[in-house]
């Protein structure tokens, strides 16, 4: 079954005719995606990779049936295209843009509360590699190659780190069922919670691999949800221990500005409610393997 | 992206926050005729740099003497201010701000941030102004107020009173509040600000309020869109590495150590210099070269790195997804030419391309050190330190 795709989903390309989405939207469609259109404002009623083009979003879902959509779209025009994907009724909205406005995020996830829960826009990203269910489709920027098709969920908010953990994993015979970026940006759609609660529910997930960083509460609302909530196994990774306080690495998300967002702090937070933490970046794999084998042998 | 406190008193002051009166010098003498021009017998002169604690390292002082302002500041102009945020590095003093000194009865603290957790904007508050709100969170935090601001509606004035109550403020000091408060939020909506902060925020002997400091500090992801306040950048107070790196869309931070970092992606960056720290190292950089790295912006990475005299092994290591292999292998062959390099470099490469990209490697004869793994990589790079620091 996966999270949020599978070879069922109907995939939307905004921005697809900019180079950037037209070479994704390729590999994609390679990986048998289901990409039915895209959207540019301005270019509808042409065709990209065989797929048509339209206008707006809200003429594509009536056209194709999209539920998803992956967004390509420059910083200044992101939020915008997010909200318009909202009101389109796109279920899961994908965003791999980086460098958009702190307060267009906070306006963006302002305006998904006008929908009530059963039509609200899962929206992942921005500032993310994307989700990736491997063998039946992706929405982002990852090299789909280096994921075997599995049943351990993996969540984290850098791209080329969870790139790191996918194949340590896949050296080590463990699949993955869906790998979900949510990405560096301090506001953010989905948080390392709400992804782990569809990981619960999933019947093809029996693990999680969860790679935090430092800065921000959302690996420490993740260890209330793991203790309250989560039946299955978590590992974690989180990335900082050699990070200064109050310096931004690379992420605009990734700063310590408070009590607990240093990655030492967050380790033990995680520890706290039983997650099995990796000792070091390069052991996310072999720590895997350990809780999946223990489990085998319970 | 930080401005001096006296940019930030400028801006707050447009949207209506009472602020002293002062004047910007930059030069002693400069300073002294401030004083002369704003009248009066006492005045604190302020160096301008990108850092609070500057009272406490001697930035800051009350005169009582158009010679003294001149004197004091004359100690200020060219030096090194070290405050306990700016680092060991220090930040130099080029701009002094003069401005009447203020009786004083009592010190608020008030911040403007960006909650992580509500995703919204936050005004924090306390009556005891005058230290970090650090130091205030930890010793006293009943003594904070919070307030969340819908970015629907925005601040409304009933929050602003109400945090004003909450103070102890009184009479017309409620009045002067809610205008102080609906001053910062429009000045942080409007402006892309990301902190916003008067400390203090004083109440004068005749009951007034007045903003005695303020900092401002901008999100960096929209200065495309104000273009006022990225012209009020200082690139005298940044680091001049990071500053370089920055104009090449590299992002760099420097550090201690003695290991230089190229990588891709924040989080593996971040992940390699724990790596290298688990390892027995110390890196010397954070430095994220981004998707689609061309030879050239290796090269680049390199020159950034390597302007760090610390620096005695580069270690380079690229998950590519969006980059290819082979063209990170080509730009490490092309730097060793151009740059000049005589350090020993250990390469990790992973991902697109990566059979070619460890072809061009072998087949370019440099010394390069090959690894596979993330840990191979750390291992390697430490051991081939030329002067391994005692432990």
């Amino acid at each position: 079954m996966a999270i949020v795709i599978d070879e069922t989903t109907r995939v939307l390309v905004q921005g697809i005719s900019g180079r950037i989405g037209q070479f994704h939207t390729q590999e994609m469609i390679e990986a048998g995606t289901k990409v039915v259109g895209g959207v540019t404002p301005g270019k509808g009623g042409t065709s990209v990779l065989n797929r048509p083009v339209f206008n707006t979003v809200r003429e594509a879902v009536e056209a194709t049936g999209a539920e998803a959509s992956l967004l390509f779209v420059p910083p200044p025009f992101a939020a915008d295209a997010m909200m318009e994907a909202a009101d389109a009724g796109i279920k899961t909205s994908v965003c791999v843009t980086d460098g958009i406005p702190a307060q267009d995020m906070m306006r963006v996830k302002r305006f998904l509360r006008r929908y009530p829960r059963a039509r609200k826009m899962r929206l992942i990203g921005p500032n993310c590699a994307g989700v990736i269910s491997p063998g039946k489709g992706f929405m982002g920027i990852m090299p789909p190659a280096i994921y075997t098709p599995g049943r351990v969920g993996i969540v984290g908010r850098s791209g080329t780190l969870g790139y790191e953990a996918a194949s340590q994993m896949q050296a080590l015979g463990i699949g993955v069922s869906t790998s979900v970026g949510i990405g560096g940006d301090p506001i953010n759609g989905s948080s390392f919670r709400d992804i782990l609660e569809l990981f619960e529910a999933d019947p093809d997930t029996d693990a999680v691999m969860m790679i935090g960083e430092i800065g921000g509460p959302q690996e420490a609302e993740a260890a209330a949800f793991v203790r309250d909530r989560m039946t299955k196994p978590v590992v974690a990774f989180v990335a900082g221990l050699s990070a200064p306080r109050g310096r931004q690495m690379g992420h605009a998300g990734a700063i310590i500005s408070a009590f607990g967002e240093s990655a030492q702090e967050k380790v033990e937070i995680l520890q706290e409610v039983g997650i099995t933490v990796a000792p070091n970046p390069s052991a996310m794999g072999a720590t895997m393997a350990q809780v999946l084998g223990g489990k085998a042998a319970a | 992206m930080d401005i001096h406190e006296y940019q930030a008193k400028d801006i707050l002051a447009r949207f209506g926050v009472p602020v002293p009166r002062g004047g910007l010098a930059y030069s002693p003498e400069q300073a002294g005729y401030r004083a002369r021009e704003l009248g009066g017998e006492a005045w604190v002169v302020k160096a301008q740099i990108h850092s609070g604690g500057r009272g406490e390292a001697g930035g800051v002082k009350l005169c009582r003497s158009e010679d003294q302002v001149r004197d004091y500041a004359a100690t200020l102009f060219g030096h090194r201010l070290i405050t306990k945020q700016t680092g060991a590095r220090g930040k130099d003093v080029y701009r002094v701000w003069v401005e009447g000194a203020c009786d004083i009865a009592q010190e608020l603290y008030l911040g403007f941030v960006l909650d992580r957790k509500s995703e919204r904007i936050m005004i924090v508050a306390s009556a005891q102004g005058g230290m970090e709100i650090e130091d205030l969170a930890q010793d006293q935090p009943e003594a904070l107020v919070r307030m969340i601001i819908d970015p629907a509606v925005g601040l409304v004035d009933y929050q602003a009173r109400e945090l004003a109550f909450r103070l102890g403020l009184e009479g017309g000091q409620i009045a002067q509040m809610v205008t102080v408060l609906q001053a910062c939020h429009r000045a942080y909506s409007e402006l892309d600000a990301m902190m916003v902060e008067i400390n203090p925020l004083v109440i004068t002997g005749s009951g007034d309020l007045v903003a005695l400091d303020a900092k401002m500090s901008f999100d960096t992801n929209a200065l495309y869109r104000r273009p006022d306040v990225a012209a009020l950048r200082d690139p005298s107070q940044e680091d001049p590495r990071e500053a370089m790196a920055a104009d090449h869309g590299l992002a760099y931070v420097g550090l201690d150590g003695d290991i230089g970092c190229i990588i891709n992606g924040a989080g593996l960056a971040m992940a390699t210099m724990d790596m290298i720290k688990l390892s027995g190292g110390e890196p010397a950089n954070f430095l994220d070269i981004g998707g689609g790295a061309s030879p050239e912006r290796v090269c680049q990475a390199f020159r950034t790195v390597l302007s760090d005299a610390n620096v005695s092994v580069i270690l380079v290591n690229i998950f590519a997804g969006i980059n290819r292999c082979d063209w990170i292998a080509n730009g490490v062959v092309q730097a060793y030419k151009e740059v000049g390099l005589t350090l020993p470099v250990v390469v990790r490469l992973a991902g697109t391309n990566v059979a070619e990209g460890q072809a061009i490697l072998r087949g370019s004869g440099l010394p390069i050190t090959a690894t596979d793994t993330l840990a191979e990589a750390a291992e390697a790079a430490v051991a081939a330190r030329p002067h391994p620091v005692a432990a």
